[in-house]
């Protein structure tokens, strides 16, 4: 296909572009810089870059391969809760760390209800610490994600395909064959890529639930160089090696991901006439039951233990969740600004430098944005600024991934028409994306805003007593015992998240 | 973004208007100190009232990330008060060349005698791991080794305690704590990033015991009234963490910083450490250590290494660690 140059505006893809690059390089140079160089790597660190790779790579390829049957299944049903189901598929991916390890726990943990089960029947007990509990909970977090991802793919199948797939009397098997997996071929290695790359700065996770320095990953080891050793030079390489890693995990992916051309097609909501015997639907029951448990169950048991402490938090807290509110709509307007100028890019150094927002450590961008803001003015001052301004950096793979897909088949199916009709700029934004890409938008600045809200970003590098966010609020309530007040700040930030989620989501979807 | 840029600008210069008249003393912390439930705010208010100053406290996630943080900052920094280093880092804190010697002098209650003449000691405590009182816990690592007690640690390359409880088995056991970890290892549960994870961990019921302080059981039984979490009497002793104060060369307020340091070991300050730090204070203040306090465990044996011998054992104990926990 020619590439044209889609008129959102052409500079302002190049100048997102620019602008992502600098916000990633300018931190890592100026962490070398006040080095004085690039450090040595020791074997432990050799170490810790293998284990990182294999956690992700295993995390990845077990998310989008549950993902699969998983997607499928929501897209040949049609339920009562169906896009409840849908929704509540996100809420895992935006609750902070501890939050999350401490549900999954509550369900897979020594203590939790598995083992009690196991133990009420007399079976032997599971042990979730080591590398299949890294896996686990990376599951935990991306398999909803991955669902959307591939769910957004069978919505994006014209509904015109099915009806002629069905009068050719195709079955599941060949409705498999020749609809689905080339739409599954197009949008499984962006999946397994944002997946992996979510997976490679890994941190908390992977320490806590693979059970001690076996479970090392590069974050831990750039951690380590920062704070224990202060060797800033190591640091920078390490970041750089971080990089390396995303850039060419990128190259891979995007060479993968062909864009499989289906044609125009009506954008109905699809009714599928395929998969209708018992067997199916009763294997589609299944999967979507086996999967509300293992990413309800958690959230649940968070939600549960924060009621009681929900009504009577401390005002800090609402203050700070008024600071989180203002952060995550910023940071959402920013992203979605950037998401959109990069998908009108439509060629390889946009996505690329979409993805650059995980490809950096948050330690390495904090502490990089502080040696550069330092000599300037005090950098407290900026510190919820630079938030929103680094957690739309970080929101930025993930909305472009879910923009970008979009985005290229409106362009196809309607670009020539619209040149045509001389729709260019804001016309065109309004009469032709907008309409067509509603439900992907929505998605987009839901999970934007939602992650924004839950990260707890690089804000504990720079905070003051005056400016803290819910998340932060939820680690100081922590490390003051106040276990229970904490619980209830993370109701309140799930509650939060998961408003603006599906507020934005359900804004979008109501309308597609 | 703008109207939040605008909204933040417009704060700061309400909050250098309102200071304009009086000088700032810029105290950098840790974050648990500044945090509503901390020591901070008392603190800020019981100084403001007799300094004629204001008094700003701000905070860095922890110990180690405060020094880093002053490090990076170098001669440049805002700060004219460091609090809350330890004795694991005075050291490097030293080498730095950023901090200048005081002249306090007061009786402190610390277990051990102290000559710094740069850090000031604020408060301290025990490291030990903590239980339910029905839990029977092993009395030395040797004997929870040769347990099947599972417990809780924190990793010293990114938690205080996690790093205190390596000089822990290095002071206790010397050359042989290679050996002791590689006994620990199958009693270890997790390793997790900090002491905020492994006690939450801990109250889920993911272990026996959790690496803490033997003042922990002090915060359930008078914040809580409840009197069931206890720390185990270990006989080879517990090592000590002395949280400590210094005053930076760069310092613009050279007397500010000064007096803060003087306040710092009075009982305007020592009254409030008990039970929001939750630590022993330095100097125990007239009235006594809160009701409470006395239920605690006293460890016969206080170990606590030389600042520069640690400095110098934190490779090799590190490495001993590692290797015996990545088996």
């Amino acid at each position: 296909m020619a590439r044209r140059v889609v008129p959102i505006s052409a500079w302002a893809g190049a100048a997102t572009a620019a602008l992502a690059a600098m916000l990633v390089g300018l931190p890592i140079a100026a962490v070398a810089w006040r080095a004085g160089g690039w450090g040595g790597l020791g074997p432990a660190d050799w170490a810790a870059l293998r284990f990182t790779l294999v956690q992700a790579v295993l995390s990845a390829f077990v998310s989008v391969a549950l993902a699969v049957p998983v997607a499928r299944a929501l897209a040949r049903r049609r339920f009562r809760g169906r896009g409840a189901l849908v929704l509540l598929m996100g809420a895992p991916f935006i609750l902070p760390v501890i939050v999350a390890i401490l549900g999954l726990l509550a369900v897979f943990g020594r203590g939790g209800i598995l083992n009690g089960l196991l133990d009420a029947l007399g079976l032997p007990g599971i042990q979730i610490y080591g590398l299949h509990g890294v896996v686990l909970a990376h599951v935990f977090f991306n398999l909803p994600l991955a669902t959307r991802f591939l769910l957004q793919g069978w919505e994006s199948i014209p509904q015109e395909r099915f009806r002629l797939a069905a009068n050719l009397g195709m079955g599941p098997r060949e409705i498999m064959r020749y609809l689905e997996w080339p739409m599954l071929r197009e949008r499984m290695p962006s999946a397994l890529l944002v997946i992996f790359l979510i997976c490679l700065s890994s941190f908390a996770v992977a320490l806590t639930l693979g059970g001690g320095p076996r479970a090392t990953t590069l974050e831990l080891a750039i951690y380590q160089a920062f704070r224990f050793e202060f060797d800033l030079g190591r640091a920078a390489l390490l970041a750089l090696v971080q990089l390396a890693l995303v850039v060419s995990a990128g190259l891979v992916a995007l060479r993968l991901g062909r864009v499989a051309a289906f044609g125009a097609g009506r954008g109905l909501t699809v009714e599928r006439w395929d998969a209708k015997g018992a067997g199916y639907k009763a294997l589609d029951g299944t999967v979507l039951v086996l999967v509300a448990l293992f990413v309800l169950l958690p959230l649940v048991l968070v939600a549960l233990r924060g009621v009681p402490t929900l009504a009577g938090l401390p005002p800090q807290v609402w203050r700070a969740a008024g600071a989180s509110i203002g952060v995550a709509l910023a940071s959402t307007a920013l992203c979605m600004a950037a998401a959109l100028a990069l998908a009108s890019v439509r060629r390889n150094w946009g996505e690329m430098a979409g993805l650059l927002g995980l490809a950096i450590s948050p330690l390495v961008l904090g502490t990089g944005a502080f040696i550069l803001i330092n000599p300037v003015m005090s950098p407290a001052t900026l510190a919820l600024p630079v938030t929103a301004l680094v957690n739309a950096l970080m929101a930025l793979p993930f909305a472009l991934r879910v923009i970008a897909p979009e985005y290229a088949r409106t362009e196809r199916d309607f670009g020539r028409l619209a040149d045509t009709l001389g729709m260019r700029g804001w016309a065109r934004m309004r009469y032709l994306l907008w309409p067509q890409m509603r439900g992907a938008l929505g998605f987009a600045a839901g999970l934007a805003a939602a992650l924004s809200m839950g990260d707890l970003g690089v804000i504990a590098l720079f905070a003051d007593p005056e400016r803290a966010t819910l998340p932060l609020e939820v680690y100081r309530l922590m490390g003051a015992y106040r276990m229970e007040d904490a619980a209830g700040a993370a109701l309140l930030l799930l509650l939060l998240s998961f408003g603006a989620f599906a507020l934005l989501d359900w804004g979008g979807r109501r309308a597609a | 973004m703008k109207n939040l840029a605008f909204a933040t600008s417009v704060m700061a210069c309400a909050a250098s208007v309102a200071a304009a008249d009086k000088p700032e003393l810029v105290v950098y912390t840790y974050d648990s100190f500044v945090s509503e439930w901390g020591p901070g705010p008392k603190i800020e208010e019981a100084f403001e009232a007799q300094c004629d100053c204001d008094l700003k406290l701000v905070g860095a996630s922890d110990g180690a990330a405060l020094l880093s943080r002053v490090r990076l900052e170098g001669a440049r920094s805002e700060a004219d008060v460091v609090l809350g280093l330890d004795t694991n880092l005075t050291a490097l804190a030293k080498e730095s060349g950023l901090f200048a010697a005081h002249d306090v002098s007061a009786e402190f209650d610390l277990p051990v005698d102290w000559g710094d003449e740069v850090f000031v000691p604020y408060d301290w405590g025990y490291f030990a791991f903590v239980h339910d009182k029905g839990f029977d816990a092993p009395g030395s690592f040797r004997e929870l080794a040769a347990s099947d007690a599972t417990i809780l640690i924190q990793d010293p390359r990114s938690s205080t305690p996690g790093l205190g409880l390596l000089y822990w088995v290095k002071a206790a056991y010397g050359d042989e704590a290679g050996e002791v970890w590689e006994g620990l290892a199958d009693n270890i549960v997790t390793v997790t990033k900090g002491w905020s994870e492994a006690y939450g961990l801990f109250l889920e019921g993911e272990a026996d015991m959790v690496l803490s302080y033997t003042t922990s059981p002090a915060y359930h039984l008078i914040a809580e009234g409840d009197s069931g979490k206890a720390a185990a009497a270990f006989e080879e002793g517990h090592y000590l963490q002395v949280e400590v104060a210094g005053k930076l060369k760069a310092s613009d307020q050279p007397e500010l910083a000064d007096a803060f340091l003087e306040f710092m070991v009075t009982d305007a300050f020592q009254s409030v450490i008990p039970t929001t730090n939750w630590m022993y204070p330095a100097v125990t203040p007239e009235g006594g250590l809160p009701e409470g306090f006395e239920t605690l465990v006293t460890p016969s044996k206080a170990l606590l290494l030389p600042e520069d011998e640690a400095q110098a054992l934190r490779d090799e104990a590190l490495e001993e660690w590692r290797a015996a926990l990545s088996r």
